[in-house]
């Protein structure tokens, strides 16, 4: 069994990248996740790998697009506003599908906003972020130990459906010390010859990495083909975790460190006699949708806890269609709901619903 | 009715030459075997297709097709992988050296060069080209400048000649509204990362075989030399231009050179060698 260590949650993520035999990060500092490129910056030379730290955040994406472009298992990490200057990176990744990890341990917004954890960056995360079609796999980590374990995940996807997948942490998760394991990890072995740029043999035709197809009948050939693809992962990659939703009359919807809150939130109710569970999608895309729709039959009502202005509630409201009532509450700003304030909120809102 | 061989071929490209026996004629001239046998897209007398081709010689003649790896930019030589043999990367607008960066560190033993023009380099680019050059970044980057933005149909550059007419500059640059232009080659041979500069032009016969020198030398440079090579190279553009391309060759004598001079701006130095 593999020993516990007690690490900050960049740390991890940062620890979790070498033994995933990241070949290259590429990253530029921003708070709060600048521990990153610190722990990497000395690790990684250790294991004869590549760490850089770029100019501006538009340079390392572009930094990672070469590298894994040439085949390398490579990666980026940020802040909301960091991954702002990202976005057209990322959208020529996607359009040249190019295998990635990005992390973004989001804090609130809009603009430069504050330095405290947020999640407001919903929907340029799980929506497309840049421009044009496309979608990133986006994986919403709620501890320490999912900030490392999603990293090996994260590379193994990326690599499996060559596309970016975006980790979205947040500011708390990514600052905070818990015990973390890491479990011995076999890297799949894929053959990335037929696109990857390492230089042309006599006996292969050139590979040339592009997002361009300035003919419309092969540029909607190539979006169908990604669109096909994305398919692919809606239909294969969802996953999510369910706490008490067995016997649950009432259900917490949220994700990352919303749904630690409402864990303890959950806690609270049901020492109250109330039946409620929690529902915490893991991956934010693919959404969960259809067991979402599969608890509607079975809840009164759910409350989705975000910290944004209610961005995640219109996947729950997708999923649930008008079936139950769908209710939110949320703080921004990078202000954390207590549990408390949580419950009081359900038992409010638990109340007009019966009354009406 | 027309017999068959009244039918005029549709291009002067599919002229049919005679057939040619080796044992009557020497071959003095091909084209090199890295290019891809395709039609080009650039207009007519426009320097692109002849620095790609150029480029292209110089790795047949070192014969690292296998080793090397280009990077394509935005603007009209962004199809430059349709036309090159080699494996390639079509970066973002500006974002060249960003990228070459991530490939090179990756694969120090590959022969790495970007393919630039000035709107992409000098303008969006600038901040991704000079900390390249400043980390020393070891590839070359190519900048072919024509004082214009061709792919968009002539708007102005940031090595629009003062006075110079283009679609967003109708009376002429105003340098004290918009500056001067930037002279590329000279600002970064300011950073010690830059270990060879220099700026050469394609209009003469003269200045392609120049050109073709210094771009073998900066190939020959990534193997030997500690640092950044940077060739620019002053190109026709004679549809953005509204020139014949006689006309656009002249004016790059009488005209380019006043702004961009030619020669050698920055030599390796005994000390920017590898050590091995």
């Amino acid at each position: 069994m593999a020993e516990y260590k007690l690490m900050k949650g960049n740390e991890a993520m940062a620890e979790a990248a070498i033994q995933a035999g990241c070949d290259a990060y590429f990253g530029y500092p921003i708070t709060p996740q600048s521990e990153v490129l610190e722990y990497l910056a000395r690790e990684m030379p250790k294991y004869n790998r590549i760490v850089m730290q770029a100019e501006s955040e538009v340079a390392s994406i572009n930094m990672v697009y070469g590298a894994a472009g040439a085949g390398f298992r490579s990666m980026t990490s940020s802040s909301s506003p960091g991954i702002s200057l990202m976005q057209e990176g990322i959208s020529y990744m996607a359009g040249a599908e190019l295998p990635c990890l990005i992390v973004n341990v989001n804090r609130a917004g809009p603009g430069l906003g504050t330095i405290q954890p947020g999640q407001g960056d919903y929907f340029q995360s799980v929506k497309g972020g840049g421009h044009g079609d496309y979608k990133l796999i986006v994986l919403a980590p709620a501890s320490v130990q999912e900030m490392a374990d999603f990293v090996f995940l994260g590379f193994d996807l990326a690599d499996k459906y060559r596309n970016p997948v975006l980790i979205l942490s947040d500011g708390a998760i990514g600052q905070m010390m818990e015990k973390v394991q890491f479990h011995p990890y076999t890297r799949p072995v894929v053959d990335k010859s037929s696109w990857a740029t390492t230089g042309k043999p006599k006996t292969r035709e050139r590979n040339y990495i592009t997002s361009l197809f300035i003919q419309p009948e092969r540029m909607e050939v190539h979006n169908l083909k990604l669109e096909e693809k994305f398919k692919l992962i809606r239909e294969n990659e969802v996953q999510f975790e369910e706490y008490n939703t067995s016997d649950a009359e009432y259900l917490f919807v949220a994700y990352g460190l919303s749904a630690r809150i409402c864990q303890k939130a959950m806690d609270i109710v049901r020492e109250k006699g109330i039946k409620i569970g929690l529902f915490r999608p893991i991956t934010l895309y693919p959404y969960p949708y259809k067991r979402l729709e599969e608890l509607a039959a079975q809840v009164k009502m759910m409350l989705t806890v975000e910290l944004n202005s209610g961005q995640m509630v219109e996947d729950v409201r997708l999923g649930v269609n008008g079936k139950v009532p769908v209710e939110f509450y949320g703080r921004m700003g990078g202000m954390m709901p207590t549990p408390e304030e949580i419950v009081h909120h359900l038992e409010t809102l638990i109340q007009y619903h019966h009354a009406n | 009715m027309p017999t068959e061989e009244h039918v005029l071929p549709e291009t002067a490209l599919d002229v049919v030459t005679p057939a040619c026996h080796e044992e009557e004629y020497e071959v003095v001239y091909h084209k090199p075997a890295t290019m891809v046998d395709v039609h080009m897209h650039y207009c007519p007398g426009c320097a692109h297709s002849l620095v790609h081709k150029l480029i292209m010689e110089v790795v047949e003649d070192m014969d690292i097709q296998e080793k090397t790896i280009g990077i394509a930019p935005v603007g009209c030589s962004v199809f430059a992988y349709d036309y090159m043999d080699i494996d390639m990367q079509e970066a973002a607008h500006g974002r060249a050296c960003a990228v070459a960066t991530g490939i090179k560190r990756l694969m120090p033993d590959k022969y790495v060069f970007t393919y630039q023009g000035d709107g992409d380099l000098a303008a969006i680019g600038i901040a991704e080209t000079l900390h390249a050059v400043n980390r020393g970044e070891n590839f070359l980057i190519v900048f072919m400048n024509n004082a214009v933005y061709g792919m968009t149909s002539g708007q102005m550059a940031p090595t629009t000649l003062p006075g110079m007419h283009t679609t967003t500059s109708p009376d002429g640059r105003d340098v004290s509204y918009y500056g001067a232009p930037i002279k590329v080659a000279e600002l970064l041979s300011n950073l010690p990362g830059a270990v060879y500069v220099t700026r050469q032009a394609v209009n003469s016969a003269n200045g392609v075989r120049r050109t073709k020198k210094a771009l073998m030398n900066a190939f020959k440079y990534q193997q030997q030399y500690k640092g950044t090579c940077l060739v620019e190279i002053i190109g026709n553009c004679p549809s953005n231009w509204k020139m014949t391309p006689a006309e656009a060759s002249r004016f790059i004598d009488e005209e380019m050179v006043k702004t961009f001079p030619l020669g050698d701006i920055k030599l390796p130095q005994a000390d920017n060698l590898k050590t091995v």
